[in-house]
């Protein structure tokens, strides 16, 4: 099945979130759709899988003119969208995942689960996807989690598959299993729409690339005519620098310690299990390792959200396993959280009173119980200005920013002040790729101004990118350590220790099992 | 909060002049503020009508009786003095209830926290006695809105210690305050002499809320609980968007994992938040008794501690938006009154029309789809759409 848009344009207000775009997707071809955050890729693909309609401009399947009024006909029409973030029922098997309100019933409303299971037992080994049919989604892991997503779609028998930021969660094997799948899809004949802003695996994957930006196709054909850097450059606008220019690391005095951390949970599963890290001031740590291995704990631990259940942390000479949330902020820890929505930031506060949303109470902002908001506007604009949030006023709803804005806005308010420790959890999460230029350099600059840097990030690149020493952690525990001074790490062997295979610096390995359903 | 520009120094760079300009939003913040409420006035005020209608009253009455809302609620010395009076409770417990909003806690138990203020003012201003009227007053008013406040604050410690969902205990903080309220009310050092039914002692002279219009007319029944009021509504404004505590309270509601982030402890915000909403609905019964009824009786507070509620919704939880609800549900009491004189319409009427007007504030949509041309706007821009 082939299909065709053709000038397709959507406007939400006074954002024109696609303009004029013609895309073809063929089948028997994976379609690379590049694009940095808000330039359009998801709008683009929320109208061919029905969820938006264009405000004009037409789909073509096989040449003829299709009109989707909702989801339901998109997939009638034999497209499947494959979400970023999967909607799955935890406590149900694969097979009911997978026939979810396509129910096959005989008689009255009977439900045939023999022949469901069959059909997508059918499916699942056409194309090698190795999926235990009969266990329950909560029990699998995420690599696994999302080829049940395309079971989903490939049972109410979709040709065209969309996959949004497949990538995202898996660790370099799964990803290369997944890759290995995505080509015998597409030999069957299916066609792929692969939307990413990983450059490197458009090249390895796509056999034809288009790149949006500002929603607008700014560049198509074979990628094999493209270097990464070319792809960059149409994808951001201008000529982008990909390897942060990093000196030589001069470690100075330790300035965080984990002595055998542990941290268990309500429910007393075990999230850390003996935790033994040190941060220097003047270089940067990055913790690498597939989401859900306890980076979360950890970050939680060392920051005063959750204290830790066993071990000791120290800080500049000093024992803070005890200390408050805010006593370590005070004592100069800043927290870039992983999640800007979730905790980072308040989005129906203004800019101003976002960059004093942990720190409104200290005496430089304070006139006894009031807080004093010139000074706090005041020093917001200088903020602004000096860490690039692009905001017309500091009065503006921040949670009408773009997401490269917030969360340099958070880090406005992190790094401006005196601190010591910066631990940045997935610093560039969301973000345009102009902004995660601007990031990285400042984690950078504050390593070079002898501060320590932790890094948590589930993006390997970033990680490789950053570090002079890396820790993988992999269900709660460090699985592996390495140096990286000069960019040495082997990115294989960390690949390795993400999936729990260990082959890095040796440590301790003899404990037996006592993790939790770390997922 | 309000969007002061600055203007320190003359050194200041024009990049930052620029950010210190206020955001233009002033006109979408309008039209939320008051058009909507209007709006949705106009539409209960006509399916108020179509009621009527539906019921056979007749046309003329129908309008009579709108007449005599107006009337009765503004059109007079007296009306203006009846809406102030019965917007004096309203405004003290919906801030209340709107502070808590705006930490994230729905307190439902105003009307709990009324009864037990309300009581407790009743006790303390027969049972002091010989204290002249400038210490007694303050003092009953302050055991009113002390009772109310840890009476409220039995819910957010419940929440806080065990998680309790406050909605819940409130409920029934409601239940047992109005039971306690009939209790009290027969024990022999409250019920008032020689009487049998639940019935209070009468407050003292020296603890009454003084009339402030009796110079001009002695059934003028506006009462000096009109300072306290306005004083509430600057005090909670302060506190909510000049205070560190109300900004704590803000994160709080807003975002309760930001408000984990920044060290915030959710256990003692939830406590204070319940007990200052509790010290307004406390106050609130405090001048009811003192200022209005001049006892305490078996459901005195009239559900004035559920009409807050609408009274919070109405104004969006701001101070001001709830100083201005408060005062048109006065209207619409007092107007209410006046319409059963009349025109002979039932003030059931007027408790469905506050009904709607809150059904038509809850669901904007609804009244944006109406009356399309009030609300055209374009949508802000920036908004996220990856």
């Amino acid at each position: 099945m082939d299909i065709e848009l053709r000038g397709i344009s959507k406007r939400f207000g006074p954002v024109q979130a696609n303009q004029d775009i013609n895309l073809d997707i063929r089948a028997g071809e994976v379609l690379g759709l590049l694009g940095e955050n808000g330039a359009g890729k998801s709008t683009l693909m929320n109208i061919l899988s029905g969820l938006y309609s264009a405000d004009s401009g037409e789909i073509l399947i096989d040449g003829m003119p299709a009109v989707f009024t909702g989801p339901g006909d998109s997939i009638a029409s034999g497209i499947g969208m494959v979400h970023q973030h999967f909607m799955l029922v935890p406590v149900f098997s694969v097979v009911e995942n997978v026939i979810l309100g396509v129910e096959p019933t005989s008689g009255v409303d009977y439900l045939d689960l023999e022949a469901a299971r069959a059909q997508v037992q059918e499916i699942n080994t056409r194309y090698g996807m190795e999926v235990p049919t009969d266990a329950l989604i909560e029990d699998l892991p995420v690599g696994i989690q999302q080829r049940v997503e395309i079971l989903k779609v490939l049972f109410r028998s979709a040709d065209v598959l969309i996959l949004d930021e497949p990538t995202a969660v898996l660790t370099p094997q799964e990803v290369e299993e997944f890759f290995a799948i995505v080509r015998a899809l597409r030999d069957a004949g299916k066609g792929i729409v692969f939307i990413t802003h990983k450059l490197h695996e458009i090249l390895e994957i796509a056999d034809r690339v288009s790149v949006l930006r500002q929603g607008q196709v700014v560049g198509q054909g074979d990628p094999a005519s493209f270097s990464e850097a070319d792809l960059a450059e149409m994808m951001v606008g201008r000529p982008v620098s990909f390897s942060v220019g990093r000196a030589e690391a001069t470690p100075g005095d330790t300035v965080l310690e984990l002595a055998g951390v542990s941290l268990f949970d309500a429910a007393q599963d075990a999230r850390l299990v003996d935790i033994n890290l040190s941060v220097h001031g003047g270089e940067v740590v990055g913790i690498a390792g597939v989401q859900g291995n306890g980076q979360t704990e950890l970050v939680e631990a060392i920051t005063g959200l959750s204290p830790a259940t066993a071990g000791k942390i120290g800080f500049a000479g000093q024992d803070i396993t005890r200390t408050s949330v805010r006593q370590r902020h005070r004592m100069g820890i800043a927290h870039i959280p992983e999640d800007r929505h979730k905790s980072g930031m308040v989005g129906n506060f203004t800019v101003a009173e976002n960059m004093v949303l942990n720190s409104y109470y200290d005496d430089s902002v304070t006139t006894g119980v009031q807080i004093d908001w010139r000074r706090v506007h005041a020093r917001a604009a200088e903020a602004c200005l000096s860490y690039d949030v692009r905001t017309p006023s500091v009065f503006l709803g921040a949670g009408s920013l773009s997401g490269g804005n917030q969360q340099k806005m958070v880090i406005a308010r992190e790094l401006e002040r005196d601190v010591k420790l910066i631990v940045a959890s997935q610093p560039t999460r969301g973000v345009d790729v102009g902004s995660i230029e601007y990031i990285h350099q400042q984690l950078i600059a504050c390593r070079d101004r002898g501060n320590a840097v932790l890094i948590i990030s589930s993006e390997l690149d970033e990680i490789l990118d950053l570090s002079d020493r890396i820790y993988v952690m992999f269900e709660g525990r460090i699985a592996a350590e390495f140096d990286n001074r000069g960019g040495g790490a082997d990115r294989n062997a960390i690949g390795l220790a993400m999936a729990g295979v260990n082959q890095g610096i040796n440590r301790d390995e003899t404990r037996d099992e006592t993790r939790g359903s770390a997922a | 909060m309000s969007g002061e520009a600055q203007s320190s120094g003359p050194a200041m760079p024009p990049e930052m002049k620029a950010l210190l300009a206020p955001a233009i939003d002033s006109r979408s913040s309008l039209r939320e503020l008051f058009i909507l409420p209007l709006a949705a006035m106009f539409l209960a005020m006509l399916i108020g009508a179509l009621i009527m209608m539906a019921t056979s009253v007749a046309p003329a009455t129908i309008l009579q009786s709108f007449i005599a809302m107006a009337h009765g609620s503004v059109g007079s010395l007296h009306a203006i003095s009846e809406t102030l009076t019965a917007a004096i409770p309203l405004v003290l417990a919906g801030l209340g209830i709107g502070l808590a909003f705006r930490a994230g806690l729905f307190n439902i138990g105003a009307e709990g926290q009324m009864v037990v203020g309300g009581l407790a003012t009743a006790i303390a201003s027969f049972s002091v006695t010989g204290l002249s009227i400038w210490l007694h007053l303050p003092l009953v008013l302050l055991v009113g809105l002390a009772i109310g406040a840890v009476y409220a604050a039995i819910a957010g410690l419940l929440k806080a210690a065990t998680g309790a969902h406050e909605v819940i205990s409130t409920i029934m903080l409601n239940l047992i305050s109005i039971r306690l309220l009939d209790y009290m009310l027969r024990q022999p050092f409250i019920q008032k002499e020689g009487r049998s039914d639940p019935i209070s002692k009468a407050v003292l002279e020296t603890a009454e809320l003084p009339r402030i219009l009796e110079f001009l007319d002695g059934n003028l029944r506006l009462h000096a609980g009109l300072f306290i009021m306005l004083a509430a509504v600057a005090v909670i404004y302060w506190l909510l968007f000049r205070s560190k505590l109300g900004f704590a309270f803000r994160i709080s509601g807003e975002n309760p994992g930001a408000a984990r982030y920044a060290g915030i402890r959710a256990g003692l915000t939830i406590v204070m938040a319940m007990a200052i909403a509790g010290a307004l609905a406390g106050l609130a019964g405090a001048t009811q008794v003192s200022g209005v009824l001049g006892r305490a009786t078996p459901g005195f507070t009239a559900g004035i501690g559920f009409d807050a509620i609408a009274v919070a919704l109405l104004g969006r939880s701001h101070p001001v938006g709830i100083l201005l609800a408060g005062l048109l549900f006065g209207a619409l009491e007092a107007g209410g009154r006046q319409m059963q004189v009349d025109a002979g319409v039932s003030i059931d009427m007027i408790g469905i029309m506050q009904a709607l007007i809150i059904i038509f504030v809850a669901a904007p949509l609804l009244v944006r789809r109406i009356f399309p041309p009030l609300f055209r706007e374009r949508r802000r821009g920036g908004d996220e759409h990856d």
